[in-house]
């Protein structure tokens, strides 16, 4: 079985959870923006949660499936379309084969769709995910585009028959516009996972040099609003509308740096490192993005607003223990409901 | 060099600084301490990066939140390296006794469009600076911007010229270049504002090779001039 990118949406790539080991040869993470969408994605369709799916971003891919698929889409909230079928989000949707076009996300920014198998391009360093600014990864490192073939994986078949056969004893009849698409009556709650209203602010740890910034750009880092700005991508989403400035300047060699770090670049517009974030940086460190929140931010579209609340180390490593059970559980409750 | 000081690099990593600037000694202990970290196996460890006088490392929370209720992620893990920092340097990562990997130069005309302008900042005939630049001895300090990236310590100093105020926004493949006090090479076509003064037709980066960086931390390095005949030879 393979998917054939009939048309590429605005940034389409095949992701997974990241590379890692590298980072001393100048190699980043890279991996899903979200990727706790994509980890949920691969538990509906009884994939490993590493396995490689495809990350949308703003604007949907139309797709050919060559055959019978087990799919789930999470993330942002897009319209997606099998025929006249509206393909439902957040829960395991068995398709026949046949087109999907994905059109507009209509809120969020990155949208995963996992299949039942994974993605399964060759792994570059160990992993399938897609290093646009580093240009690692599947296809050279770029985005996918019309005419790539992307094939799925025969592992866990098992698993997906499972969770086919529970469909086909339940489908929701709501979803029975044909018989190439059907779905369960159940999907998981997405509000936990895309939260893109500005008035939740996101956990920001002070970074090394926080306490160089004039009085003011202290104070407006945790107060201010800002407004995503339009450079924004996988490397780094661009915190504009409030500058902020250094007290002294301040002359750092290169040190090592990680998504989430935010950085000040002498513009004064803060950038928060996200994914694809390089592995070294002599800018600034002002503050740190919580892993916790960090795909809350990569969901936030240019034009967005976000502000950033103080948090400790001790408070965001608890929340980011906290979400990870709660991914666990979620997982397992995934698993016992449809492959049991 | 002064204390290390381990710091949070946010929630999921850690930064051990050894010093502030840019020096041998200093990044030798760097070089020292990834290499010490990284046989030490400690678990949960995500990824172990040296740079000029600093080491980054990635870690998992979880796997440093077994038995929680004492002390933090954080503090646990810094705990653990600071045995480390205390035990007594091993070997370094290359020992000074390696061959340097020999990278063929082709200095000025269109494979160095900056030579000019770096010979008129130092004050040295453009011969004068292709001689200082191939007769140093260099090493690799750190690998980093981009994967495959080098930054050279051991550049002369006379040759040190601040980055172009404007960058460029398409630098080629294997540009050798000098950004202050800097010298690198461009593992792949890439915007980038250090002076262009060759280029090298070696690939400094593919992920299809069975070690995909040509050059390590800790690397001896040596430039080696060829002219451009040579140079479109060993590109083609």
């Amino acid at each position: 079985m393979s998917i054939r990118v009939l048309a590429p949406g605005w940034l389409t790539s095949v992701q997974d959870a990241g590379r890692s080991g590298h980072a001393s040869l100048g190699i980043g993470v890279a991996g899903a923006m979200d990727p706790a969408a994509l980890r949920l994605a691969n538990a509906l369709v009884g994939n490993v949660p590493d396995a490689a799916g495809l990350e949308m971003t703003l604007r949907g891919p139309r797709l050919r499936f060559d055959g019978g698929a087990l799919i789930a889409v999470t993330g942002a909230d897009i319209e997606a379309r099998c025929g006249m079928q509206p393909i439902p989000l957040w829960r395991p949707v068995w398709i026949g084969g046949g087109e999907i076009d994905f059109g507009a996300v209509r809120r969020g920014a990155r949208v995963y769709l996992a299949v039942a198998g994974g993605v399964d391009v060759a792994p570059v360093l160990g992993s399938r995910s897609t290093d646009v600014n580093g240009a690692l990864g599947p296809f050279g490192g770029r985005g996918v585009v019309a005419g790539d073939d992307l094939p799925v994986g025969t592992g866990a078949v098992d698993r997906r028959e499972r969770i086919v056969a529970a469909i086909r004893r339940k489908p929701d009849p709501d979803c029975s516009g044909g018989h190439d698409v059907a779905t369960l009556r159940w999907s998981l709650d997405p509000r936990t996972w895309l939260d893109t209203d500005p008035a939740h602010p996101l956990a920001l740890l002070r970074g090394a040099h926080f306490d160089r910034l004039d009085r003011a750009s202290r104070a407006a880092l945790f107060a201010a609003e800002f407004r995503i700005g339009n450079e924004s991508n996988r490397v780094g989403c661009r915190l504009e509308k409030n500058r902020l400035q250094l007290a002294q300047p301040l002359e750092l060699v290169s040190e090592g740096v990680v998504p989430g770090t935010v950085q000040l670049p002498p513009n004064g517009d803060p950038i928060a490192l996200m994914a694809e974030a390089p592995t070294t940086g002599g800018y600034p460190r002002i503050g740190h993005v919580a892993a916790a929140d960090l795909p809350h931010l990569a969901q936030r579209r240019p034009g967005d607003r976000v502000r950033f609340t103080e948090t400790t180390l001790e408070q965001a490593q608890s929340r980011l223990l906290a979400r990870e059970r709660t991914i666990a559980a979620l997982v397992q409750n995934i698993h016992d409901r449809l492959s049991a | 060099m002064s204390a290390p000081v381990i710091e949070a690099l946010g929630d999921d990593a850690l930064l051990i600084r050894l010093g502030a600037g840019i020096d041998d000694a200093t990044n030798r202990a760097a070089l020292d301490l990834a290499a010490a970290l990284r046989a030490a196996g400690l678990p949960g460890i995500r990824d172990i990066a040296p740079a000029y006088a600093s080491v980054c490392l990635r870690y998992d929370v979880a796997a440093w939140s077994a038995g929680a209720a004492s002390a933090g992620a954080f503090t646990q893990i810094a705990a653990r390296v600071g045995t480390l920092l205390d035990a007594p340097p091993g070997s370094n990562a290359a020992p000074a006794t390696e061959e340097p990997v020999e990278i063929p130069v082709c200095y000025g005309g269109d494979c160095g469009p900056d030579l000019d302008a770096v010979a008129a900042h130092a004050r040295l005939p453009v011969e004068a600076v292709v001689a200082r630049h191939a007769q140093a001895d260099y090493r690799v300090a750190m690998l980093g911007f981009m994967p495959g990236f080098p930054y050279l310590l051991g550049l002369d100093p006379a040759l040190c010229m601040p980055r172009r105020a404007t960058p460029r926004t398409r630098v080629p493949s294997g540009s050798v270049a000098i950004g202050g006090a800097q010298t690198g090479i461009y593992p792949r076509e890439l915007p980038g504002g250090w002076q262009l003064i060759g280029r090298t037709p070696l690939l400094l980066f593919d992920a299809s090779r069975a070690e995909p960086a040509l050059l390590r931390p800790g690397q001896r390095v040596r430039f080696r001039e060829i002219d451009a005949a040579q140079f479109e030879v060993a590109s083609r």
